[in-house]
């Protein structure tokens, strides 16, 4: 059975093209781009928001978009149960629009940061990360400004409480804490899941780490999870 | 009557002004003497360097593509489009705009020739950071390329930033761009079938860089202007990487279409450069009307709207009847399309506003400016500077502190904390990242991203960028040499045959005869050592009068490369990969310590002669890697640069990049006991000798490679093996050096 | 009519870096002693085909809130003048 994904594509979204290849080229499934002004989105198992600078980031990442008027039509569908993964920036759009709890900050160095880095699987039993191992640790690179994840005390408490942490930053061995926390987010936090489970939202980019030549594929296994959770559905 | 005080400050000199008055029959307008003054700058013309570039070579093994705007080379059915250009003075005054729009212009010059952009390179200079006005151009100059790079989702791969005292008040930022387009899919910039449209794209029209293109690109900065930037600073534009992203994806699917005749960016020389240019191409007429242009800004006279350098619009050619099509396609994008002329056949450039005609000019004219030559003289500190005597150079005591103080010299500190800022892996073509000899990209296929022809393409191509300026002012003709030689040595590093140059001339007044004479040589350099290898020169800028009262710069050739590997998978990088792997250096050492790293950051001095460059070997021990890599014999490869041999094996041990900030993957470290020991220590170990390579490889597969050596006459020499966690370094029985990598790995690696 | 500016600021509770470095920044040039605290945040104008100031209000902030800060990380304060 193929699984149908749909990539939406924001003005300033630059990763809805290697999401796409990934899908297509890599999964062998079939995918199509949404335009953000679409209204209505039918058809699709998974909708993926990609990275990018959706209008800029220009008043705040993500703060924007989140009135395009596709973002209504991905809140129904994520209503009904439909699978959303948003990655990077889509990950900021998704905390705007308060489909996920939290906010994003500058990185604590102030700095853009693209680099390699390793991230721990904190919960495996979910609809994007089936194919882990619990505690698995993964290379995914990063690439943002904004990344710096922030959540009141009470939150972060329910957060936990309900096991919505699905990624954490980690040393190469899986050793979690500050040292390893490359923007300064809270608890390491790098990508989080809703209650219903079928939201997520990571920093991290798996589609930069779905083939051997860029020297992991470790991401591609999120596609990968999908996959298997929709067949088995 | 125009006074020649008007003239003159607009940069045109009387002899200038004189063929005008030819050309037109009459006194210019305000407007047409505007628009001469801003297409006449030696900024938009080439007007005192174009004779010497017409030497440069055009042909090469790959078939050359020259647009007007950019060029390339065909690989299969793609087009690799790439070119270089410097955004020298406003990056001066204001470093993160400066360089920010740096890096607008030339991707725009990539696009509007239908190849998307696939990577950015940089290449900086600037004085040393002691001073706090060069530490904030730098910090400004990265947080430009990052703000405006990484937000429009093309990697910046790679580039170099060296530091000299000659760029304090007159930094170098010169931005490369590559791009890949299906060949069939190329579009010109030119204007041509009578009755078609001219579309205006892109944001509005402001009073940005007013000016800026002959006033502030072709004027030496004065005291006065270094003391009150403040007052400079609005001719500055500032740029909207948002728009320009938008404008990328909605000019590729216009192009796309097939109804877009020809299509040009509007930069230097604005709206004024693309009529005439796209006219002058097409041999055609252009007439516009100025009060269809759209605005940001009110009262604008229309001089002011011939030559405002707002950034992020674009001047296309459509046909007639296509218009609605393709201004849909803009629409979509929320951008501007407005069609504000046509295409005429009378070969003018004529504006009206409000129906009024305020410039009517022989297109051509207007686009070919004078061409001079000017007088050119060998510089006086030549002679006196070349003067070295070897034996007078006291012998260091300790080499490990020498070799811990060159690691960590800002010229060869590694430039991880600059890479890091810059979004380098979107796009997911980068299979070798910043940090070794080259950028390695593999190809994807133009557009939404599927594998060329169905299946997994195996092609790449290599980036690098080079130009050891302090070589071109010891020796302008040998240095440039030097600096195509070494471009081309990075690239085989990799594993990659070097396949076309784009130059980015950057040099002092020409006006003066000492730096014209430096421009002359360096030319010629890379003319001679071009047309030896067939490596066609596709692209190119020219930025001159690079220079303040207290200093002109060294004589900075950069060279932009891009090299085609044949299978990504059989790719290299420089980093040692296992223990027990022998280290194979290929070509020879000499005594050569002239203008290297070496003298300047221990011995305070530049001088000397620069080390020699045989062509022939150079040649062979290029072969000879290439070979190698290809068969797949060996691990990694490193070419010797900056800071000589001794560098270039730390590095080897060191620069592997890793997954975790903290638990890094493991180095490796070496033991060299087999050097040639003739040799004087300090040239042995830090020396600059070109054509040199160190490989590594697995003991099987060096007889492999020692024939091959020989097969190609390359002097080898196996010099030590890989393994432990030391670099030791042995002459005559005797260590040398001897440190722990971490130690070399702190000293290298700077936040 | 009326002009709006609207300061928006980082909570007091969330730490903000670039506010810190200017901080440091300023105190390294001799200002240690007379700082006590800095904040950086944005200013955003916005000239309102509105003269009923109750209604201006209104609509600043909900403006504010549904898009221009962020109610988890940001405050925003803002005031109004008339302008010709």
């Amino acid at each position: 059975m193929m699984i149908k994904f749909g990539v939406v594509v924001f003005p300033g979204s630059n990763c809805d093209q290697d999401c796409f290849y990934v899908i297509k080229d890599v999964l062998n499934q079939p995918v199509e781009y949404i335009w953000h002004k679409e209204t209505k989105i039918s058809g699709f198992d998974c909708i993926v928001l990609p990275g990018g600078f959706s209008y800029g980031d220009y008043l705040r990442t993500g703060a924007v978009a989140r009135f395009s008027p596709v973002m209504n039509a991905v809140k129904e569908f994520a209503e009904k149960g439909g699978l959303v993964i948003g990655i990077c920036n889509g990950f900021q759009i998704l905390l705007e629009a308060g489909l996920l709890p939290g906010a994003m900050l500058r990185n604590k160095n102030l700095r853009f940061i693209c680099e390699n880095v390793c991230l721990r699987v904190e919960k495996n039993n979910t609809s994007f990360t089936n194919l882990y191992a619990k505690k698995q640790v993964l290379k995914i690179p990063i690439a943002h400004n904004e990344g710096n994840y922030y959540l009141d005390k009470n939150s972060l408490e329910e957060l936990k409480r309900n096991q919505q942490v699905v990624f954490r930053y980690c040393s190469a061995s899986g050793e979690i804490n500050e040292k390893y926390n490359p923007n300064g987010a809270i608890d390491n936090i790098a990508g989080i899941i809703n209650k219903q489970g079928n939201v997520l939202g990571m920093m991290p980019h798996p589609e930069r780490s779905a083939e051997k030549a860029l020297g992991s594929e470790d991401g591609l296994f999120i596609f990968k999870s999908i996959v298997k959770f929709t067949q088995k559905r | 009557m125009i006074k020649p005080e008007i003239y003159h400050s607009l940069g045109l000199r009387d002899e200038d002004y004189q063929k005008i008055l030819k050309i037109l029959k009459r006194e210019p307008t305000i407007t047409e003497l505007a628009m001469f003054s801003v297409e006449w700058s030696e900024h938009c013309s080439y007007s005192r360097s174009k004779k010497y570039l017409r030497f440069l070579p055009r042909e090469g093994k790959y078939k050359v593509l020259v647009g007007e705007d950019a060029g390339g080379i065909v690989l299969d059915d793609l087009a690799v489009i790439f070119k270089m250009e410097s955004h020298n003075h406003p990056s001066q005054i204001e470093p993160k705009q400066g360089a920010a729009t740096g890096v607008g212009g030339i991707i725009r010059d990539i696009f509007t020739t239908g190849a998307r952009p696939i990577a950015l390179m940089d290449s900086l200079r600037f004085g040393p950071l002691t001073d706090s006005y060069n530490k904030f151009l730098l910090h400004g100059v990265v947080d430009g390329i990052q703000f405006y790079g990484n937000c429009l989702g093309v990697p910046t791969v790679g580039g170099e930033i060296y530091f000299e005292s000659c760029y304090s008040g007159n930094c170098l930022v010169n931005v490369m761009s590559i791009g890949i387009a299906k060949r069939n899919k190329l579009a010109r910039a030119r204007a041509t079938g009578v009755g078609n449209s001219i579309l205006y794209v892109g944001a509005s029209t402001g009073r940005d860089g007013i000016g800026g293109c002959s006033v502030l690109a072709s004027q030496e900065f004065c005291n006065e202007v270094i003391t009150s930037n403040e007052e400079k600073r609005p001719s500055v534009q500032i740029g909207d990487p948002f728009t320009e992203k938008c404008l990328i994806e909605a000019t590729l699917e216009a192009i796309n279409t097939g109804d877009i005749v020809g299509i040009k960016d509007m930069g230097a020389g604005g709206l004024t450069c693309a009529t005439s240019e796209m006219a002058a191409a097409g041999g055609s007429g252009i007439e516009i009307e100025l009060q269809n242009v759209p605005r940001r800004e009110k009262g604008m006279e229309s001089w002011e709207v011939m030559i405002s350098e707002s950034q992020e619009r674009m001047l296309a050619c459509v046909k007639k009847g296509k218009e609605k099509e393709i201004q849909n396609i803009f629409a979509k994008w929320d951008l501007n399309a407005v069609v504000i002329g046509k295409v005429t056949a009378d070969r003018m450039v004529r504006v009206k506003d409000r129906g009024k005609v305020v410039a009517q000019i022989p297109a051509d004219a207007l686009a070919n400016p004078p061409v001079y030559d000017l007088a050119s003289k060998k510089p006086d500190y030549l002679d006196e500077i070349k003067k070295l005597d070897l034996d007078k150079i006291s012998l260091p005591k300790n080499f490990n502190q020498v070799l811990l103080k060159l690691l960590s010299s800002p010229n060869i500190a590694s430039k991880e904390w600059v890479y890091r800022q810059y979004d380098h892996m979107v796009q997911t073509n980068t299979v070798v990242l910043p940090g070794s000899d080259a950028a390695v990209l593999r190809l994807k296929e133009n557009g939404r991203g599927t594998h060329l022809g169905g299946g997994t393409h195996l092609k790449g191509i290599a980036v690098t960028t080079d130009c050891n300026s302090r070589y071109c002012y010891l020796n302008p003709y040998r240095g440039a040499e030097i600096a195509v030689a070494e471009a081309m040595r990075n690239l085989v590093c990799v594993g990659a045959e070097p396949a076309g140059i784009t130059d980015c001339l950057n040099f002092a007044n020409p006006d003066k005869p000492d730096r014209y004479w430096q421009f002359k040589e360096c030319i010629r350099g890379i003319t001679d050592v071009c047309q030896f290898f067939q490596i066609p020169v596709v692209s190119g800028n020219v930025s001159f009068y690079n220079e303040n009262p207290q200093d002109a710069i060294y004589p900075t050739p950069t060279i932009g490369m891009v090299g085609i590997l044949p299978d990504i998978n059989q790719r290299c990088n420089q980093y040692f990969k296992n223990e027990g792997d022998e280290i194979i250096l290929l070509g020879i050492c000499k005594e050569e310590l002239g203008g290297s790293e070496y003298l300047k950051e221990i011995h305070s001095l530049v001088k000397g002669e620069i080390p020699e460059l045989d062509l022939e070997l150079e040649k062979s021990v290029q072969k000879t890697t290439l070979e190698v890599i290809n068969q797949g014999l060996v691990n990694s490869a490193h070419d010797c640069s900056e800071g000589g041999l001794a560098v270039a094996l730390a590095e080897c041990c060191i620069s592997r990049r890793s997954w975790s900030t903290d638990n890094r993957e493991k180095k490796i470290g070496c033991k060299i006991d087999n050097l040639p020991s003739a040799l004087k220590t300090d040239a042995l170990l830090f020396g600059e000798t070109q054509s040199r390579i160190v490989l590594s490889a697995k003991k099987s597969a060096v007889n492999k490679i020692k024939s091959i050596a020989q097969k190609n006459n390359t002097p080898l020499r196996i010099i030590g093996k890989t393994g432990g966690e030391r670099l030791i370094i042995e002459t005559d029985k005797r260590k040398v050096i001897d440190l722990p990598l971490d130690k070399l790995e702190n000293s290298w690696r700077q936040d | 009519m009326l002009e709006a500016e609207i300061y928006i600021t980082l909570k007091k509770v969330v730490s903000d870096p670039q506010g810190l470095t200017i901080k440091h920044a300023l105190e390294s040039m001799g200002y240690q002693k007379v700082i006590k605290d800095l904040r950086i945040g944005k200013l955003i104008s916005i000239k309102l085909e509105v003269n009923d100031k109750n209604k201006a209000e209104k609509l600043v902030n909900e403006m504010c809130k549904k898009l221009l800060a962020n109610p988890i990380i940001e405050d925003y304060k803002f005031r109004l003048k008339e302008i010709k």
